[in-house]
């Protein structure tokens, strides 16, 4: 039976003033500004960016601190809003060959031509509490010591390119037609999923899931033994081709997070032995995120490698359906809203199957 | 859909678009201010939507969709029949009013002079002096390996690095 359920219109209404009241916090204490946001949470604006996938430092800021730093809330607030604006085409493919770089790292070789830059990083940081930035009396540190040679930006070529020249790495070839790829936000995604298509879920894809689904491929739940080829950070630049001016331009810059994964493979017989590459990309500085990606997209090409598939990692339908925290929180949290009545049927069955079960031993 | 009149080369032009999209707001406002205001008519009025930035496997393989970035575009024609145009990265309506405006003045010769010495050049020793300093600060985080050999000889003086 079907029963209207009034009667939480009120409650909402409070619910909204007080969750309100509970993201201001104390009026005494000085309320964020998105600036302060966009300045000093930048990695959480990053992630935001990226898995609301829309790149816009003031949106995502917004969202933070709309959602009191909820990450994920967040996301869904920048995916919302996306809805409403129109879409005016497709960028031309970023080239990260000419990144300005912040960072370019290599766990494979040593030496590289263009060397090898820490940027901004916590990796060599102790990990202690710095007790110095709860007394708010954060000094800054002093200006980076310039090095005479080199301060002229210039483009740095990509490691797994030099690897390219000897045949041992398999080399991301373009079609020769470069294909439109699809596109997750106008088609729905569909299995057998294309390696394009899956870099797009991925790259839209929840950070944490990733993170132990390429976690669960180095502990041994698919057959991928990894090297960071290379990890670099920093600015590419934005072209587009309007058809009004009928010739290509430049409009942003924006800072993006590449990682080249290089795996064994052991070959097959059309394909002698070398290493392959998983690749991961993202909006900001996203570094984790890029690396489970680069990780989960080698993992995802078992089927097209010849290996045997027998981890989830290594599983598209698997890894694809669940990635996206949206819909997996939607589902999730969908479980609080009313089910009175499914319930209440649930309950009418138990009920009748313990009165024939007593019914039976009483037989 | 228009086209936009245009008798300046498309390098000169991408050269000056480029700058535009860059530059801070109150550089923008400066630089208009040094020449006298036009008249004009919207071609397209301000409006902001997406664009889906895409990359391509492994840098260099087919095409794929990253995610999108906020733009704001509109279009302008001067009284004279210059069209400008502009699409620059946001939401603000303003800014790509000022880029299209100044796209557009860039065109007319009478202007030009004027707009490359108190906008363009000052973009460009902008973006210049930023530049600079990113490429310093990351530089001051270059790694130099160097190599430890072994001090008394012995046949085994090879490189104990990893």
């Amino acid at each position: 039976m079907y029963v209207a359920v009034k009667g939480g219109e009120r409650a909402i209404l409070g619910s909204y003033a007080l969750i309100g009241e509970q993201r201001r916090g104390d009026p005494g204490v000085p309320e964020l500004s998105l600036e302060q946001i966009k300045q000093q949470l930048r990695l959480a604006v990053d992630r935001v960016m990226t898995e609301g996938s829309v790149y816009d430092r003031d949106l995502a800021a917004l969202a933070l601190k709309q959602a009191s730093g909820d990450t994920v809330e967040a996301i869904f607030l920048l995916r919302a809003y996306r809805t409403t604006l129109p879409r005016f085409g497709y960028t031309r493919a970023v080239d990260t060959a000419g990144m300005r770089l912040w960072r370019r790292i290599s766990a494979t070789f040593k030496d590289l031509p263009g060397g090898q830059l820490l940027g901004p990083t916590y990796d060599y940081t102790q990990r202690l509490l710095d007790f110095s930035l709860e007394a708010g009396g954060e000094t800054l540190p002093p200006a980076a010591q310039a090095r005479a040679e080199a301060t002229v930006a210039e483009a740095v070529p990509r490691v797994v390119d030099l690897l390219d020249s000897e045949g041992l790495i398999e080399k991301s070839a373009m079609d020769p037609s470069d294909p439109e790829p699809a596109d997750l936000t106008r088609q729905p995604l569909d299995f057998p999923a294309s390696r394009e298509t899956r870099l797009q879920n991925l790259a839209r894809g929840d950070e944490g899931f990733l993170l132990a689904m390429g976690y669960s491929t180095q502990r041994g739940y698919a057959h991928s033994h990894p090297f960071a080829g290379e990890i670099r950070y920093g600015e590419v630049e934005v072209l587009i081709e309007p058809e009004e001016l009928g010739f290509p331009i430049s409009i942003a810059d924006i800072s993006v997070t590449e990682c080249q994964m290089v795996n064994q493979f052991a070959g097959s017989k059309t394909e002698p032995p070398k290493f392959t590459a998983g690749y991961g990309l993202t909006f900001g500085h996203c570094e984790r995120k890029a690396m489970a990606m680069a990780l989960v997209d080698r993992s995802l090409r078992a089927e097209e490698l010849g290996e045997r598939i027998e981890s989830p990692a290594q599983m598209p339908e698997f890894v694809l359906s669940h990635s996206d925290n949206l819909e997996a929180s939607g589902f999730v949290q969908h479980l609080k809203l009313p089910h009175y009545v499914d319930f209440q049927a649930e309950l009418e069955l138990v009920r009748k199957m313990r009165a024939e079960r007593a019914t039976d031993a009483a037989a | 859909m228009f086209q936009t009149v245009d008798k300046t080369a498309p390098g000169e032009r991408q050269r000056w678009i480029k700058l535009l999209a860059r530059a801070p707001q109150p550089m923008l406002e400066a630089g208009l201010a040094t020449v006298p205001g036009q008249p004009r008519t919207w071609l397209r009025r301000p409006e902001t939507g997406l664009l889906m930035v895409q990359g391509r496997v492994g840098g260099t393989g087919n095409r794929f969709n990253v995610g999108e970035i906020t733009v704001t575009r509109c279009a302008l024609r001067l009284s004279g029949g210059t069209c400008g145009v502009a699409y620059v990265q946001g939401r603000s309506h303003s800014r790509a009013e000022m880029v299209a405006l100044a796209d557009a003045l860039l065109q007319v010769d009478q202007f030009r002079p004027i707009l490359e010495a108190s906008l363009l050049a000052r973009i460009t020793a902008f973006l210049d002096s930023e530049s600079a300093a990113m490429t310093r600060k990351a530089q001051s985080t270059r790694v130099d390996f160097f190599t430890v050999a072994r001090e008394s000889g012995g046949s085994d003086a090879e490189a104990a690095d990893s």
